[in-house]
């Protein structure tokens, strides 16, 4: 049984990594062409993301529209969550309800209705809309990991500061604040991740005036395959690892994930 | 402190942002998008106000109703391959020690927030002819010849399957973790084999689980919409393509607004059904 197991896993874990590993050995072919197993190796696709001028625009404004709009998702998620679980107000929960929903449509859904309304009040192709754009659609993963946070305070604690005299404004900074940080450091993390590869709703609302890093490989796509692209999956690859992993050192994963989804 | 309903005007204080950013960002758009798609077209990409049935009436071609069937029966087909390896999956990995839960939830959450552009790219790589698994076939001796296997719909199915695996796992994940333990135990007991226990106890008792998880994949798998174009034919073109298409390269606003309506009528009902099967769970 436990043979059979790990024999599973292991099917599972092949079909998983399989393409990676095939991307990740293309990566590093010393020409540039795409074979497998590479010929020679080389580091210069990964040092070209950095060097040429139109990757590694792409690259900063993937990052630069990924921070905001994790941000702005933040900012419109917590005092959201704060005032549903403060207050007593049934009808409120119809904003969870719409903080959930672009995230739960298929996104063509959500992009064509921003496209729509961005062409209807004239800001087509500006670089902020795309920031607000981001921001609604991933409200949802701050949302849901807020929440969550919320729902494990204990209450008494903030009865006990509310009877020594605490105003709303106090318990928030000095008791509920500290209490959710986690669950705040994880919603940014999984918005700012997410943000950082999502490509229909970026491609809709900037994508003739802005390439970030999918838009790039797509339009890219189009003229031939370049090792630059695989060295870029990669790379994504590791940096959503390595911050799924901290959020997992600092925080707890199977906690988080066994509620998230939960809640939808 | 208890929760009290807000009394005055600046207890609603905290909801102003949130709440105006939703209505002018998330409900306006829709109902712009609404609004569209009830438009005139115009010659050379432009849209007049109107109120026309037009764009709704394209549904009743063959064309269209060749692409909605497709994509209703490759989103079914990849939630069935999802959940069907998926359970088994899940449970063992629900049974697992803590460390290996951890480590398998963060490949899962990094394979799934892997751009779909990339997931694509890394399928018809590994379906290339030049860099492709087939190589690693002819050097086992099983193949003669290199060649690719795209564009086609097995290459469609395996690529949409795998992109929404994990998201499958971590919908799944959440149940079976609480699922109780002394189930299978008292099956065990009483003699069952693991494999029988699996069948007989566990997923008998996620009846409803599973139902509401092959609708969740379902509507996952119909909002993909590059890879049936990076890795298929244009006749494994789906719905969410065929919008996009409409949308940008058609320039006919109206009909990929028509399209998307009906893509959320259908998605919303199937989010109803699941929630409604969800609840019949709570009521056992």
């Amino acid at each position: 049984m436990i043979a059979l197991r790990r024999i599973f896993f292991f099917a599972v874990g092949l079909f998983l990594a399989l393409p990676l590993i095939v991307v990740a050995g293309v990566s590093v072919n010393q020409r540039q062409t795409l074979t497998f197993p590479p010929q020679g190796f080389s580091l210069s696709w990964y040092g070209q993301i950095f060097t040429d001028p139109e990757w590694r625009n792409a690259l900063l404004a993937s990052l630069t529209l990924a921070a905001t709009s994790a941000l702005l998702a933040l900012l419109i998620a917590l005092p959201l969550a704060w005032f549903l679980w403060r207050r007593v107000a049934p009808w409120a929960n119809i904003f969870q309800l719409l903080g959930v929903a672009p995230f739960t449509l298929p996104p063509v859904i959500t992009a064509l209705g921003l496209l729509t309304f961005w062409a209807t009040t004239g800001f087509y192709g500006q670089a902020w809309t795309a920031v607000i754009s981001h921001g609604i659609f991933f409200v949802t993963l701050p949302l849901v990991t807020l929440s969550l946070g919320f729902s494990a305070i204990d209450r008494s604690l903030v009865e006990a500061a509310a009877t020594m005299g605490a105003d709303d404004r106090t318990i928030f900074r000095t008791v509920v604040l500290p209490l959710i940080l986690p669950y705040l450091v994880s919603g940014y993390a999984f918005a700012f991740v997410l943000s950082l590869n999502e490509y229909i709703v970026a491609y809709m609302t900037v994508g003739f005036t802005m390439e970030t890093l999918p838009i790039k490989i797509f339009n890219a796509l189009r003229y031939g395959y370049t090792p630059t692209m695989a060295a870029v999956t990669v790379l994504f690859l590791l940096v959503a690892a390595v911050i799924f992993g901290l959020v997992a050192r600092f925080g707890d994963l199977p906690k988080l994930l066994g509620a998230m989804a939960e809640d939808k | 402190m208890r929760r009290e309903p807000p009394q005055r005007l600046a207890d609603y204080g905290p909801l102003f942002f949130p709440a105006g950013m939703l209505i002018v960002f998330f409900v306006v758009p829709f109902a712009t998008m609404i609004a569209v798609s009830f438009f005139q077209r115009q010659q050379g990409g432009f849209y007049t106000p109107a109120f026309v049935f037009d764009n709704y009436a394209r549904f009743l071609t063959a064309f269209f109703g060749g692409v909605l069937g497709f994509s209703l029966f490759l989103a079914i087909a990849v939630a069935i391959a999802c959940v069907a390896i998926g359970i088994p999956f899940t449970y063992l990995l629900s049974r697992s020690k803590r460390s290996v839960q951890i480590v398998w939830l963060v490949a899962l959450l990094s394979v799934l927030s892997l751009s779909e552009v990339m997931i694509g790219f890394a399928w018809s790589t590994l379906f290339s002819r030049t860099a492709g698994i087939t190589n690693l076939f002819v050097w086992m001796g099983l193949m003669t010849q290199a060649q690719a296997l795209t564009p086609s719909f097995g290459a469609v199915m395996t690529a949409m399957t795998y992109q929404a695996f994990p998201y499958t796992v971590l919908v799944l994940y959440p149940a079976l973790v609480r699922l109780d333990p002394t189930l299978t135990e008292a099956a065990r007991t009483l003699g069952a084999s693991p494999v029988k226990a699996f069948f007989t106890v566990v997923v008998p008792a996620l009846r409803n689980t599973i139902l509401a998880t092959l609708i969740m994949v379902f509507i996952f798998a119909l909002g993909s919409y590059l890879l049936p174009q990076l890795l298929g034919r244009p006749q494994h073109w789906t719905l969410s393509v065929l919008i996009t298409d409409q949308a940008i390269y058609q320039s006919n606003m109206p009909f990929a607004a028509a399209m998307a309506v009906f893509l959320v009528l259908v998605s919303l009902a199937l989010v109803g059904l699941s929630l409604y099967a969800g609840r019949q769970k709570e009521a056992k």
